[in-house]
């Protein structure tokens, strides 16, 4: 097989099962992400994104089903080994270490390539051979001037930007956000969405973001490629501009109120 | 502004060392010694409980099997007792992988219980192993043999003993400031997130659980060559209470608090015991109590939040 296409699948997923006691939260998803692109899972409130989010990066094993990193499967391995293959994800709920700064933290992410984090009878100050890195990756999310506050007295906004330095920092092959706006306002998300717009296209290549999303401004804005979940199955997959339309997607987020039982 | 000078690295650094010299002139020198060995117990302790968010109920089959093991090679061998203490730490760092491997894994209180049923495990073979352990005698006449030298007076031992006890806090607070303790603390606050920038935070945890037996070790070793004997109390559950007790008292997270906590109570406890106070526990547990309500941060901790102002 050649180098990586642009357009071809940089990570698939085949026939995705979880099952929690019985219930199926994720029921046989199928998911190509393209090299190079977009991609947004968007789905109601018990849809299976983060499920699904969860599966890919492994926080969850899969009950069934594989999961590819190019040549590397993924399905069933440790949340650090995908990470060490390259597949970075964002929290959720931003999720730092309190009473880490900025540029610890990313001193951290940066340092979990080698193996300097077993060295326990060295001095941290080691650790500030990656501080020029770090502090380049905290200039390219706006960060740059907080690089020494405790991470738990940030802004919001900020958290969120620490975070997609963090994922950055791993310098994967495939970034995942959960919900990269989620509590923010108006213009935080504008930011944001500029934010991931610009990052992306760093060191020459464009990298792949697979994001959960739920504000469809953002998705518009952002997505090349758009998959839609319900019921922890495909509902429908393509462009937004085409799937925005989709009576089914319409009945999917609306509810089913208008229907006859 | 003078006081947060204060706060600063050296100073603090050099009136530690100096108490810790001064120490046998001020306590009774055996006492001394406890106080020593407790402090590194305590501080072996924090650096799971402070530092990777780990409370461990059980670390006295580290401290109580490396009085053993110190005992049986200086008794058995005629080395010098050196030598016996870094045995008896080297036994306990052995004996912590695969006590440390079966239970790294839970959290919260499932650790804290599965640490002390692993203690207990400890007791009972050192119970019932009574050619080996002596049993309920415990093992008796454990030489400190050093190249001839008489060290028979408990205060020229404190002078032996110390510096394996500063060596062992030196280690301990090399391994909070190195890149290691730092992933450790990413662990404490954020195991999700660590293991989502890389870390295998089992073999990290793992790691810290067999260096902190091993410093546990150390000051059990020489505790037991500092009393001449090994008894099952260094086995007992109420071992590793008092040492989760000391950290707490001193402030959790702290290192240095746990040599606080350990001076506090070991002195306390031989003052009502000479005093012929039998019920020590009352007292030491009702100054806990107190602690725990007033100073939440524990002693130590209280002590530099106010100089940081």
């Amino acid at each position: 097989m050649a180098g990586p296409v642009p357009g071809s699948p940089v990570l698939a997923a085949r026939g995705l099962v979880r099952e929690f006691r019985g219930f199926r939260a994720v029921d046989g998803v199928d998911l190509d992400v393209a090299e190079g692109s977009v991609h947004a899972l968007v789905g109601p409130n018990g849809a299976g994104k983060t499920t699904l989010f969860n599966l890919l990066t492994g926080f969850l094993k899969p009950t069934a089903g594989s999961v590819r990193l190019g040549p590397h499967e993924l399905a069933g391995r440790s949340p650090e080994h995908v990470a060490r293959l390259g597949l970075a994800r964002s929290f959720q709920i931003t999720s730092l270490f309190a009473e880490l700064t900025p540029l610890q933290h990313v001193e951290l992410a940066l340092a979990g390539r080698t193996g300097l984090g077993w060295r326990f009878w060295r001095s941290d100050k080691a650790l500030r051979r990656f501080s020029g890195r770090a502090a380049e990756l905290l200039e390219q999310v706006g960060l740059d001037g907080h690089g020494a506050t405790p991470a738990g007295a940030l802004a919001y906004g900020r958290k969120r930007a620490l975070e997609l330095a963090l994922a950055l920092a791993l310098d994967p092959k495939v970034l995942l956000l959960d919900e990269p706006t989620a509590g923010m306002g108006v213009e935080d998300v504008d930011r944001t969405v500029r934010l991931i717009q610009r990052v992306r296209e760093t060191g020459g290549r464009t990298l792949t973001v697979v994001m959960v999303e739920h504000n469809m401004s953002v998705v518009s804005s952002l997505a090349d490629r758009v998959t839609v979940l319900q019921q922890g199955r495909v509902l429908v997959e393509g462009p937004y501009a085409e799937i925005r339309h989709d009576p089914r997607v319409v009945t999917a987020y609306l509810g089913d109120s208008n229907a006859a039982h | 502004m003078i006081l947060s000078r204060l706060a600063g690295r050296p100073v603090l650094l050099v009136i530690g060392l100096v108490a810790a010299l001064l120490l046998p002139w001020f306590v009774y020198p055996p006492v001394a010694l406890d106080i020593a060995c407790w402090a590194l117990f305590a501080a072996a302790v924090d650096l799971l409980l402070g530092f990777t968010g780990l409370l461990s109920f059980g670390h006295a089959a580290f401290w109580g099997s490396a009085a053993y093991a110190t005992g049986l090679i200086a008794v058995h061998s005629g080395l010098p007792f050196p030598v016996a203490v870094l045995g008896g730490a080297a036994f306990s760092a052995v004996l912590a992988v695969p006590i440390g491997y079966l239970s790294i894994r839970l959290r919260g209180i499932y650790f804290a219980m599965v640490t002390l049923a692993f203690a207990q495990m400890v007791y009972f073979v050192a119970n019932q192993w009574r050619d080996v352990t002596g049993g309920e005698n415990g093992l008796q006449g454990i030489p400190r043999d050093f190249f001839g030298v008489d060290l028979s007076d408990p205060f020229f031992f404190y002078y032996a003993g110390l510096p394996f006890i500063l060596a062992g806090l030196f280690v301990a607070w090399r391994i909070v400031r190195s890149p290691f303790g730092r992933v450790l603390v990413s662990i404490r606050d954020n195991s999700a997130r660590a293991r989502a920038l890389g870390y295998s935070i089992d073999r990290y945890k793992l790691l810290v659980f067999v260096l902190s037996a091993a410093l546990s070790g150390l000051g059990g070793g020489l505790f037991a060559i500092g009393h001449g004997f090994a008894s099952l109390d260094g086995v007992y559950w109420t071992t590793s209470g008092q040492a989760v007790m000391m950290v707490v008292l001193g402030g959790i997270g702290t290192l240095w608090g746990g040599a606080i906590g350990a001076a506090l109570i070991v002195e306390l406890n031989d003052r009502l015991a000479t005093a012929g106070f039998q019920e020590t526990g009352i007292i030491t547990g009702a100054i806990f109590i107190v602690v725990v309500l007033v100073f939440r941060r524990g002693v130590w901790g209280t002590a530099r939040t106010l100089l940081e102002r």
